[in-house]
């Protein structure tokens, strides 16, 4: 099924990182409207709303960092794309070479990280300038263990984002169906407020659920708050292990259905 | 005789749109959850700000409430008319397809602001409307005459400076080609409405009534609503409104200018 091998995906990812660096601006604009994090830190530390969750305004500034920082390498937008070169019947000529068309999408989204890298660092590099006392430097360990998690977030997102293009294939619009499940994926997953303030009767159930592991769980590590590594990584590579079946099934059933446009 | 006219194409528009959205049946429906639940999400992250305080930037969990139902209404108001319209500004530029347009003896901003419509909006504005009137009820809001006129002058008000704003930026897409993702940053300024703007701190409070005059866009007609607003306030905002579209209407001529169609 993945006819993939090493030169395949590096000259995938040199043919996307300079398509991606033409549009340098639209990403940068991208990067911008990620900042919504740093508006939600102004409301909980003005109104001193973090008192109540033992989480001092400096911690929780790296939180918020960290969420943003997180957020931005782990955005997916797979369906949209896909939408839109399935309908206007793109898919074909993809189908047709020996690789599976979502290595096109993947490579895609990691030149986007790559290009986006430097406007996160300047984005960043002014919050320090705002708060010099937020600086840190976390240890090479904590940072690649945040690294580690932040991909497997964006795996994960990326299979969800994944099945929910294949329905592409019975329905001409999948996206509306991802703009459904980004609500949850907004409030539950830490973005806006940390999963620790949560109120009990939703921290029982959530940690069973992927959203904590999208942005709270990565960010715990790299602000250095307190979270269970183990268990995080253990819940990721649960959920990734579970996408991965469901996602080769829906492709492997999408394409059947697949006729190409004008047939 | 103008008016009608226009009033006529109009209608022509709304038929036509609303007969190809329905089309996609199952979406409008889709659309409604999304809805109701982005409206739970934010009314849980309230809750979670109450938790242990009874107030935030002066306003309490009953009052912050009301913000949260202009906020869906605007919500709905964009994305029923200015989304669908506005992100195919861009597309006609790209294609060219924005000569079609200037040809008909018809205004280019009447034609490309109202063109479409998305209907599962409409929901969303019921949502948020149901939710005033909830309001209403646990602030012990009287309604009379004045009141509901105030209240619909700055909400007008509001829809047109919203308006001016997706506009205006959109617009710029006549220099810079691809910028239907600078939309997307407005819509994240946007998603500040949400919450009383007396909650940030001072530079940003500046920033979000100068720049992004979300203060303007939620907070006042929320403060008309509670009948805590100033007259000096009303009358800024709608002040502003008139500034706002003014600018974006020059700025629509002024660009018009500028464009150089696909082939030429």
């Amino acid at each position: 099924m993945f006819n993939l091998n090493k030169n395949k995906l590096i000259t995938l990812l040199k043919v996307q990182y300079s398509n991606m660096l033409e549009y340098r601006v639209e990403i940068a604009l991208w990067a911008i409207s990620g900042i919504i994090p740093f508006f939600m830190l102004n409301i909980w530390t003005n109104n001193n709303l973090n008192e109540s969750i033992n989480l001092s305004n400096l911690m929780l500034s790296r939180y918020f960092l960290s969420a943003f920082f997180v957020r931005q390498f782990s955005v997916v937008w797979v369906v949209f794309t896909f939408e839109e070169d399935a309908l206007l019947g793109k898919i074909s000529p993809y189908l047709i070479q020996p690789l599976n068309p979502f290595f096109r999408y993947f490579a895609q989204h990691i030149a986007e990280q790559i290009t986006r890298f430097p406007f996160a660092i300047i984005i960043a590099l002014i919050f320090f300038l705002i708060n010099p006392e937020s600086v840190w430097i976390p240890s090479l360990s904590i940072l690649l263990l945040a690294c580690l998690s932040t991909f497997f977030s964006f795996l994960i997102q990326f299979l969800i984002q994944s099945i929910i293009a294949c329905f592409c294939f019975w329905t001409e619009k999948a996206s509306s169906i991802e703009r459904l499940l980004f609500i949850p994926t907004l409030f539950l997953s830490g973005l806006l407020a940390p999963v620790i303030s949560f109120p009990e009767y939703v921290k029982s159930w959530i940690y069973i659920t992927p959203f904590p592991y999208l942005i709270d769980f990565p960010a715990n590590i790299l602000s250095g708050n307190n979270t269970n590594i183990i268990s995080g990584f253990f819940m990721q590579i649960f959920w990734i292990s579970v996408l991965f079946p469901i996602f080769k099934r829906t492709w492997f059933l999408g394409t059947k259905k697949y006729t190409a446009m004008g047939s | 005789m103008k008016i009608r006219q226009y009033l006529k194409i109009y209608s022509l528009f709304l038929n036509t749109s609303i007969a190809s959205e329905l089309e996609y049946k199952a979406n409008v429906i889709i659309d409604f959850i999304t809805a109701i639940l982005s409206l739970v999400g934010s009314v849980f992250l309230l809750t979670i700000f109450f938790q242990n305080t009874d107030n935030i930037g002066g306003w309490n969990f009953e009052q912050a409430l009301i913000i949260q139902g202009i906020y869906t209404i605007l919500n709905g108001i964009t994305n029923t008319w200015f989304n669908p319209n506005l992100t195919e500004i861009v597309k006609h530029i790209r294609e060219g397809t924005l000569d079609f347009v200037l040809l008909k003896p018809l205004d280019s901003q009447f034609f490309i602001s109202l063109n479409k419509i998305a209907p599962s909006g409409f929901l969303e504005i019921i949502l948020g409307v149901s939710l005033l009137f909830y309001c209403l009820d646990i602030n012990q809001i009287n309604i009379n005459f004045g009141f509901l006129f105030l209240c619909l002058t700055t909400l007008f008000c509001s829809i047109v400076i919203l308006y001016s704003l997706w506009f205006l930026i959109s617009t710029t897409t006549i220099w810079f080609v691809k910028t239907w993702n600078a939309t997307e940053v407005l819509r994240s300024f946007l998603y500040i409405g949400r919450f009383p703007l007396n909650s940030f701190s001072f530079s940003l409070r500046i920033f979000f009534s100068i720049f992004v005059p979300i203060a303007f866009i939620t907070t006042i007609p929320s403060e008309v609503f509670l009948g805590i607003a100033k007259l000096w306030e009303i009358l800024l905002e709608i002040f502003v409104a008139g500034i706002f579209f003014i600018v974006s209407r020059r700025f629509w001529l002024y660009a018009l200018k500028y464009y150089t169609s696909a082939s030429s």
